[in-house]
């Protein structure tokens, strides 16, 4: 008796240590679900989705504290997509939160305009604009995200967004719209002629 | 000296049999096409970067002259095809499925086609005494790209080929697309300069074997090469059977070597080489001849011309003058298509211009095209009904339905481990398809939207790097600011112990000397205020008295004159 019960609490303090070694050993640095989350986002930070960028968006849908349908820019494929990993079914985009833009656009700064007051420099999330004080500031467009978010400190209004322009290089095949006929659905009373 | 009958063939799987229309443009021999009033040059003619301008509007041009450098290793440079002024260089309409504009060199053309002072390029008769480099350069120069309708630069490709140990040189004259008939035409007519071609490549590339692979619907092109060819023991014409699509470089190689290029890799990485045979009549031209690419054939057929047949068509002709060339328009004209009815794509009008890429222009009817069954006779869409009939006509060996399912679910993901992105777009599964579904639409466009969404990806990978950086910055500005300020209040405080400390102690005699100086130096200070206002008194004094002193004066002055004027 006395022997099955120490194998047993041996057997136990074994696993323990050994799990507990694991963990230390093994331990997954931050929060691999937010993480996770926060790569299908589409990175713009532009704040729409009331959170101060992508990744406190990720954390809170993590948590369960937000809905997945918030992030105008992801629009459909992104709310697709998060559907899929957290296993919840896919919803319409928050209208409250914005539209999805039709075509990516990039920030321009008309540059005769520009004071040089670094205002723009400062709202960009991912330092995508380069200048200096009573210097010419200019976005570089490869890097802009698309967010708006220097449009509103700009004092004298010298940027906007311009659509990123369609090239042959980056031109896509449109979708073809199904233009299945459709079929009169046979009338119930032939079905009933049939049984009599 | 080629043997046909020992010659061992693979099959494919799949392919289709569309009625080929190929004799309509046969009954003529290639004509030169003449010179248009207008070229027009679009600086992207080819896979890759754009080539960059080198002419400005107003400039004089001779034939052959550069207008457009290659500035990319994957580029082609663009030359004049004839002599004239440039008018404009603008964007303009160009020869592709978007009907997008794109930046275009305009030349008004002379009617001289005089090829200047420079002229043509040197030209290397005994090619094989060349350096192999030296030939390469040259292909480089003259803006060769895979005229077969790929359009890579060519030099690029050979180069590739030089690096990699070559076991097959394949020559691709299978042309198995329906009404095409320009490198037939090209084989019946310049056999000898196109074998000379291919020494050329056999001389950089050293292949083990070479093997020109030719429908067996073109008797007279087989003649003519085997005659061509003849004394040469190393380059075997092989006639193929006749199906659509052998003429995909993979497919050929399939049945000319039974070697099937594993997905994601490219030919090169499995010994075989394949060129077109117009690209390689176009390095006969660019090394023996000196000549750049300027020109090509093009097929003119179709239902809606009245002439068809084959014309040397300079590059940058209009297809409306090419349409006049070959007698004009019919009544059933309704359609211009670039390429053939499988793989070609519409032209919204006739402006545009021929490119490298052109091999067939095919003015036809909606009925011509229902006849051969082509996306682009428009015909209504039946459901799916699950046949099966793509999957057995698919040269791949992919299973088009399903593609097709998971596209419309929008599925990508697994329109992707259906290896989607391996699909050649050759048509064969729209070809069959009993419910005219434009499968091949569906695929270019998940093509084209999974390219995106890598893009996109990359590119929020890269935005979260620099958002992540901003706040690691902002964070580590912060922290700084707090450090030095702590830092400072660290030090101030020890300043100030320690002041208090020697005071206490011992009035050390640092700071004595210091409180001294402050002392001696307060007291300067005062006696310089003192003296100071010492002076000031004084000053003050000399100046009321000053000031008293001309007031009375003045008031005596002012009586003296009131009483003159009394």
């Amino acid at each position: 008796m006395i022997e099955e019960i120490l194998i047993l609490v041996g057997l136990a303090a074994f696993f323990g240590l050994v799990l507990g070694y694991a963990s230390i050993r093994f331990k997954v640095e931050g929060d691999p679900l937010s993480d996770q989350i926060d790569s299908l986002l589409p990175q713009t930070q532009c704040g729409q989705c009331s959170y101060a960028g992508c990744r406190p968006y990720a954390e809170a849908i993590a948590k369960g504290e937000a809905p997945i349908n918030k992030c105008p820019p992801g629009g459909e494929t992104t709310i697709l997509a998060l559907a899929d990993l957290l296993d919840v079914e896919p919803m319409e985009l928050d209208e409250e939160a914005g539209e999805t833009p039709e075509q990516p656009e990039v920030a321009y700064i008309i540059e005769e305009d520009c004071i040089g007051c670094t205002l723009c420099i400062q709202a960009c999330p991912v330092d995508a604009i380069i200048g200096a004080a009573k210097q010419m500031h200019t976005v570089i467009a490869s890097e802009c995200t698309g967010c708006e978010l220097c449009i509103p400190p700009c004092p004298v209004d010298c940027i906007i967004m311009v659509p990123i322009k369609t090239t042959v290089d980056n031109w896509k095949w449109k979708k073809p719209i199904p233009t299945e006929k459709t079929y009169p659905v046979i009338p119930m009373t032939l079905i009933e002629d049939d049984q009599e | 000296m080629s043997t046909n009958t020992s010659y061992k063939l693979w099959k494919i799987h799949g392919g289709v049999h569309p009625p080929f229309h190929k004799e309509e443009s046969t009954q003529h021999p290639i004509k030169r096409a003449g010179i248009p009033k207008q070229i027009i040059l679009p600086i992207q003619q080819h896979i890759g970067s754009p080539a960059e301008p080198l002419v400005a509007v107003g400039d004089k041009v001779y034939k052959g002259q550069l207008v457009a450098k290659a500035n990319a290793h994957i580029s082609a440079n663009i030359h004049a095809s004839t002599s004239g002024t440039i008018s404009a260089i603008e964007e303009l309409v160009l020869p592709h499925p978007s009907g997008l504009k794109g930046l275009s060199i305009v030349i008004d053309t002379d009617g001289k086609d005089d090829w200047g002072q420079s002229g043509k390029y040197s030209t290397y008769e005994s090619y094989n005494d060349v350096e192999p480099e030296l030939l390469l350069k040259r292909i480089q120069e003259a803006g060769i790209v895979g005229l077969g309708g790929a359009v890579f630069p060519t030099s690029v490709k050979i180069e590739g080929a030089e690096q990699n140990e070559i076991d097959t040189f394949i020559i691709n004259g299978a042309e198995c697309e329906p009404y095409i008939t320009c490198d037939d035409m090209l084989m019946r007519e310049k056999s000898a300069q196109i074998v000379a071609g291919i020494r050329i490549v056999q001389h950089m590339i050293n292949p083990k074997k070479c093997l020109i692979g030719i429908e067996d619907n073109k008797p007279e092109a087989i003649q003519a090469m085997q005659q061509a060819c003849e004394n040469d023991p190393n380059i075997n014409v092989i006639n193929v059977p006749t199906i659509y699509p052998s003429g995909d470089i993979k497919q050929l190689t399939k049945i000319l070597t039974g070697i099937e290029i594993p997905s994601g890799t490219r030919s090169v990485n499995a010994g075989i080489l394949g060129q077109n045979v117009g690209t390689i009549y176009s390095i006969y031209q660019a090394i023996v001849d000196g000549i750049p690419t300027i020109s090509r054939i093009t097929t003119v057929t179709g239902k809606g011309i009245q002439h068809p047949q084959n014309f040397e068509t300079l590059n940058g002709t209009p297809f409306s003058f090419l349409a006049e060339q070959a007698g004009g328009y019919t009544k059933m004209a309704d359609h211009l298509i670039m390429g053939g009815p499988m793989m070609g794509f519409a032209l919204p009008d006739d402006k545009p211009p021929i490119t490298k890429a052109t091999n067939c222009a095919l003015f036809t009817s909606t009925t011509a095209l229902r006849e051969s069954n082509s996306e682009f006779a428009n015909q209504p869409t039946l459901p799916c009904i699950r046949c099966g009939k793509c999957m057995d006509a698919c040269p791949v060996n992919l299973l088009p339905q399903q593609l097709y399912w998971h596209i419309r679910a929008k599925d990508l993901e697994k329109a992707e481990q259906h290896f989607l992105n391996d699909c050649i777009e050759c048509g064969c599964c729209s070809y069959v398809c009993p419910s005219h579904i434009p499968l091949v639409d569906y695929y270019r466009f998940a093509k084209n939207e999974i390219r995106d969404q890598k893009i996109a990806q990359e590119k929020a990978n890269l935005s979260r790097e620099r958002h992540e950086f901003l706040l690691f910055r902002k964070e580590r500005e912060k922290r700084e600011r707090e450090e030095k300020r702590a830092a400072h209040k660290a030090a101030l405080q020890k300043k100030k112990a320690n002041a208090k400390k020697n005071g206490d102690k011992n009035n050390g005699a640092k700071t004595d000397s210091k409180a001294d100086a402050i002392k001696a130096a307060m007291a300067r200070a005062k006696a310089k205020k003192e003296q100071r206002e010492q002076e000031k008194k004084t000053t003050d004094k000399t100046k009321k008295e000053n000031t008293v002193k001309e007031i009375s004066d003045a008031s005596n002055k002012e009586k003296e004159v009131k009483k003159d004027e009394v």
